[in-house]
Formats: C-alpha cells, structure tokens, sequence
C-alpha cells in the first residue's frame, strides 16, 4: 500500500497527552435524549497514533468535536497534558488550539470557498505567531509546507479551494498541519472521501509528518483493516460506548467483544468468499 | 464576482426587471433637468385641469392671424358648446311644445338644430313651464343663432380717464393663430391634481422620493434582521432565547398596525420622509431577522466554519468572512423585497394620512392619499391617481421581477 510501512510501538508508558475520564454527551430532541457518547474513559500517549473505530452514528465524531474543544461534554473530565483541560475563555482556548488540531472528512466542505488558499496557509502562520515575518519568509514556508505534501505552491496561490481536485484539498490540509505543527491531530476520517490512489499518499503523509513533528495522532475510522494498518492502538466504540481497546495487535488478532469480531469479518477479503452471515 | 454578474444577467427575468427599475430612476434624474422647478409649485388656480396643451388666450389674441376658411368649422363650434344638458333640455321643449321626437338622437347636432330651427319660438308658452325655464331656453337660442351668425368679438380696453372702451382688436371666426407661434403654452401631460400642481412634475419627484424611502426602509429592515439574525443563529443560547423571544413578539403584533400606531404617535409635524422610512424599517426586520437566523443554523456547523474556529479567528470575523458570504446573494434578495414592501407601506400609510408631512415633498402615497381626499376617483380625474398606481405597479413589480431572477441563479432547485 504504502512506502512507509507503519511500525507498531509500544508508547504505553509515554508520557499521557489527553485523557477522558466519563465522557459523555447527550442530545436532547423534545423529550428523546440521544446518548452519543456515553460515559467513555480513554489515555492517549505522546507520539502514539491511536485509532477510534466504529461504524456511522456510533459516536466517534461527537467525541472527536469534544475533544477538540467544539462542543461542550454533558458530563466527565477532560485532560490534557496530564492537567484537567481549562477552555473557560476564548484565550485559552486559543491556546489549547494551538496543541491540537484536526483534519476532516470531506474536504469539500473543509474550505471557506470564498477565500483564496493563501488566506488558509497564512492564518497558519499567523497563528504560530509569525503574523510579522516578512512576506518573502512567509511565501517561503508556504512552498516548504505545499513541497511537503507534492504540491507547487507557485500553482496554487491566488487560486480558490474549488478549483483543486479532493486530494489536493485533503494535501493542503495536512500542509496546514505541518505549518501548525500541534502536538495532537486529530484525523476524522481523512480519507474516506477520497480515491483509493490518493488514499494511500494521504496515509503517507500523515505518517511521515507525524514522524517528523512527533506529534500525537488520533485517527478515526470506520475502516478496521485501516487501523490495524496504521495504529499503536485502537479503541473500538459501539453505541457511544468503548466496547473494547488496547494495542492494535491485541484487539485486532485476538477480539473479545462480539462488535469486534464483526467488524473484523466484515472487512473485505480479496481471496475468500464473504462472510455475510454477520449482515443484517 | 464577474462571473455572479454574467450568471445573472443571464436571467431573462432579472434582466426585465432591472430595465424597468433603471428606466424609472433614469426618468426620475433627467426629467428635472428637461423641465426645472419645484414639483410642489401651484401653477393652477383650479383643481384637476385635464391633461393637454394650454395656449394663453391673452397671448393668442397678439399672434399674428392667418384666415381659414373651414368648411365644417360652424357645426363643430356649435357642437362643442351644446352640452349634454342642452341638448336633453332641447328634446324637453319639443316633448312640452308636443312635437314628434321619435327618431331624434340628441348626439346628432346637425339633426337637432334642424328641427330646434324649425320649431322654436319664443311666443309659445307650453303648459307647466316656468318662466325662469323659458328665459333659459330663449338664451339657449340666442346663443346658437350667435354661434351660426358671422360675427366679429372685439376686443376692447378700458380708457382710465374717461372710462370709454377703446376697441384694441378684432376676432373674426376665420383668424386662426400658429400655436408654436403664440407666446406662453403649457403642456401638460398628466394635467394638474387637486392643488393645480402638475401632476407629471409631481409624480417624477414622488417615485424618487418613495424610492428613497423604500431604501432607507429595506436598509433599516436588512441591517436590523441581519445583525439580530446572525447573533442569534451564530451565537445560540441565551442571546438567541432572548432575540427570538423579541422577533416572535414583532411578529405577533401585526407590522402594520404596529406603523400606524407608531406614526400616529410621531405626530404629523415630527413625520418627514426619512422618519417613515425609519419607522418602516423598524417594524419590517422581522422576517429577514428569522430566515437568516435559520440559514446561520444551519451554516455553523460546517467543517469550514470549524476549521476557522480551529485556527483561533474571533466570533466577529468568523461572522463576517465565514457565515456572511454565504448568506450574502440571500440577503441581497431578501433587501430587494424589503424596498419593494417599504415603498407599498409608504403608500399604504400615506393613503391612511399617516405618511410623511404633506409640505415638504411629495411621494406617491402622498398623491394617492391627496387624490383620494378631493374624490379624483369620482369627479372621473382619472390623471390624479391612476399614474400614481401604475407608477408604484411598475416599481414593486419590477423588483419583484428582479428578485425572482435572482432567486432562479442562485437557488439550485429552481435552475432549469
């Protein structure tokens, strides 16, 4: 698939980077009280790349919003860096941004269509602080972030995100990634709104860029192969609930939960027929 | 931006419907500049003057002269000046005098003073007739024998000394005068309204001014709206309880009645052009207020609006560069039909006496409104006010028109 094959560590004793104890958030409909997320505990370590998979409406996007400081959590404590998250004013939560940042699914929908893609880079640089550099170093490390993700900035300036194809768009998100350098990414599902050709640069990319900035990432999908592939460990989320997590060796070659064994026989298999017992 | 603009005008609709508006506010600048002055002047001592060219008498008589000899000119002279109650009057005669006027039709000049020739008499006195009545019928007579005699009107002065009439000039029935060649004619398209003021001139002056109003209204109403609905929608919770819970409470109160009480409370002297508008705009926002609100809603959970908030812009900016221009080709249509209901309030309010006071300048409610007060629509002054509605017509509906085009560009469902 990929160049860079992802190599499993073991990070269970770095250093815990964010961690939820009880996490929860409900929506309230009228008297109906959907349960999204319902009471889940996770520990995420530094330079980990940790997996949430789970199939649509499960939860993973409400706790990925929570956990990026989008939307408020009905009930648990947060951590970040060890201390209980402070995103009480706008301030600080400009400064827990600044650690953690995310790339979405549909990159169709990611980008401001009236601004032109300079302004997305620039905010970057802006953001990390370089609002005053001269424009000859801003241009500068634009090209360095578009050369890092095969793009030629000189193409791409003064054009509009809906002029790139979705790949492209989802490159120029992880270059604004690489310009942000935060300590965690958070990645939902950066990939399923793209070709499988481009599927794989994407994963590439993100691999390679989170060796190279040592950040945390937290990948989620619905794709459990996927995950296998790439992660240090996967916690597996049914019904806004974890049924099941650990080191990615562990739950994928040895599934406990009845959720995870379906998941698994359901991944598509080149060589076999399908299992589709498990359906419906 | 270049390429909203060809899309739009790409719309036969909106196309129409910008034509119509841009020749309404070319004719409301170049028409002043043909014929100068002030719109409120009273040039007329009389109400409602029919629409049509005025020669001065007092000129017409000084002109040169030149002498026609027409054939028909008689029988139109004595057309013209039988009345229909002459003319009813003169069958009664006959009826009273007991002569057939079985197949007589009074519109028949010709035939009717045939027999008026033939069988008056100022001797017969028929049964039940006053003398006043008879008096009446013998002036009638004179004044037709007047008309068929060749006769000469003089013209005469008085002498201020000795008191004497001096003859000044002569006018014969054949002396016809050029009337490009006398020296004061007016024309008037539209004639003159009730306080002898030309109606066109008026009327010029009244659709800019409603088109004025209407702008400062739908300006007031979008600005109010968009601010409110954009707070509302972005911000939510309390801030949006609290300006639904004061959009709901506008929209239960009736917006018009609402404007009457608020411009009756104003007060007739405190109530100019631009208070209306004002007032207009204040009760009008509702709506633009919620549909905005509902757009936001559904804008701000967007990945692009995350993502700006991800990269630490402020709610302000978010706002502006985020949500706004998303919404903008909405609120541009949404102002469109605020000017369209502005100016229609303006009429409405101002046919009720409500409208802006009546000596400053003049809008098209105001006309409507003075019009109606004088009973143009039943002394049959049809110049009064039915210019005045054609004009309002043509201007809601060509930006209704215009927002129609607009909204065919830009709501996908509706492209065909």
């Amino acid at each position: 698939m990929s160049e860079t094959k992802a190599i499993r560590r073991d990070l269970t004793n770095a250093p815990s980077c964010l961690k939820g104890e009880g996490v929860t958030r409900y929506f309230h409909t009228g008297k109906i009280t959907t349960k999204a997320v319902d009471h889940v505990d996770f520990d995420f370590h530094e330079g980990e790349l940790v997996s949430i998979v789970g199939e649509s409406g499960s939860g993973k996007t409400t706790l990925s919003k929570m956990l990026l400081g989008l939307l408020k959590e009905t009930d648990g404590k947060i951590y970040f860096q060890g201390k209980p998250r402070d995103i009480s004013s706008r301030a600080k939560l400009k400064e827990y941004w600044s650690g953690i940042q995310a790339i979405f699914q549909d990159p169709f929908s990611s980008f401001n269509t009236f601004n032109k893609i300079d302004t997305v880079l620039l905010d970057c640089i802006n953001m990390r602080g370089g609002k005053h550099l001269p424009m000859e170093k801003k241009t500068e490390m634009m090209t360095e972030a578009c050369s890092f993700v095969n793009l030629k900035f000189a193409e791409l300036t003064n054009k509009y995100p809906f002029e790139l194809s979705g790949g492209q768009m989802q490159r120029l998100m992880i270059a604004r990634i690489f310009l942000l350098k935060p300590k965690i990414l958070l990645a939902d599902e950066p990939t399923s709104m793209i070709d499988a050709c481009s599927r794989a640069t994407i994963l590439d990319m993100l691999l390679q860029l989170r060796d190279e900035i040592g950040m945390t990432v937290i990948f989620i999908t619905h794709d459990i192969g996927l995950a296998y592939y790439i992660s240090d460990s996967i916690y597996i989320m049914e019904h806004g609930k974890f049924v099941e997590s650990g080191p990615a060796d562990e739950v994928i070659l040895n599934p406990q939960a009845p959720y995870t064994k379906r998941l698994i026989s359901d991944v598509p298999k080149i060589h076999e027929p399908w299992d589709l017992s498990t359906v419906g | 931006m270049k390429n909203t603009l060809r899309q739009v005008f790409h719309s036969s609709k909106f196309v129409v419907g910008f034509v119509i508006f841009v020749a309404i506010l070319v004719t409301m600048f170049v028409y002043p500049l043909i014929n100068p002055g002030n719109p409120l002047e009273m040039i007329g001592v009389g109400t409602f003057a029919r629409p049509g060219t005025y020669v001065s008498l007092y000129d017409a008589t000084k002109t040169p002269t030149e002498t026609f000899r027409l054939a028909d000119a008689d029988d139109k002279r004595l057309a013209s000046q039988l009345s229909a109650e002459d003319r009813v009057a003169m069958v009664e005669w006959f009826t009273a005098a007991g002569i057939d006027v079985e197949g007589l039709d009074i519109s028949d000049t010709d035939a009717l003073l045939d027999m008026w020739r033939a069988n008056y008499d100022a001797s017969v006195k028929p049964k039940g007739m006053t003398n006043a009545k008879r008096n009446y019928y013998k002036r009638l007579n004179s004044a037709i024998e007047q008309v068929s005699a060749a006769d000469t009107l003089i013209i005469t002065d008085k002498d201020a000394e000795t008191g004497e009439l001096v003859e000044q000039g002569r006018v014969t029935k054949t002396d016809y005068v050029n009337v490009g060649q006398v020296t004061n004619v007016k024309t008037l398209p539209l004639g003159t309204d009730n306080f002898g003021r030309d109606v066109l001139k008026e009327l010029v002056s009244a659709a800019g001014t409603s088109i004025v109003i209407g702008l400062l209204a739908g300006l007031v109403a979008t600005l109010i709206g968009l601010t409110l609905g954009l707070l509302s929608g972005y911000v939510g919770g309390f801030v949006d309880d609290i300006i639904v819970f004061i959009t709901n409470l506008f929209t239960v109160i009736p917006g018009f009645v609402l404007l009457i009480l608020i411009s009756y409370s104003i007060g007739q002297e405190q109530r100019g052009a631009a208070v209306v508008a004002l007032v207009i705009g204040l009760t009008s926002w509702t709506w633009t207020c919620r549909s905005v609100r509902s757009q936001v809603i559904s804008l701000r959970n967007r990945d692009h609006v995350n993502l700006s908030k991800l990269s630490g812009h402020s709610l302000v900016r978010i706002i502006l560069t985020d949500i706004l221009p998303y919404i903008a080709s909405y609120v541009v249509m949404a102002f469109i039909l605020q000017v369209s209901s502005g100016i229609l309030a303006e009429a409405q309010l101002s046919l009720l006496g409500l409208g802006p006071k009546t000596t400053e300048v003049p809008t098209l409610g105001l006309m409507m409104n003075w019009a109606m007060l004088y009973s143009a629509h039943t002394n049959g002054s049809w110049w009064a006010y039915f210019p005045v509605i054609l004009t309002i017509t043509l201007i809601s509906f060509s930006l209704n028109l215009m927002n129609t085009g607009l909204d065919q560009v830009f709501n996908p469902t509706l492209r065909d």
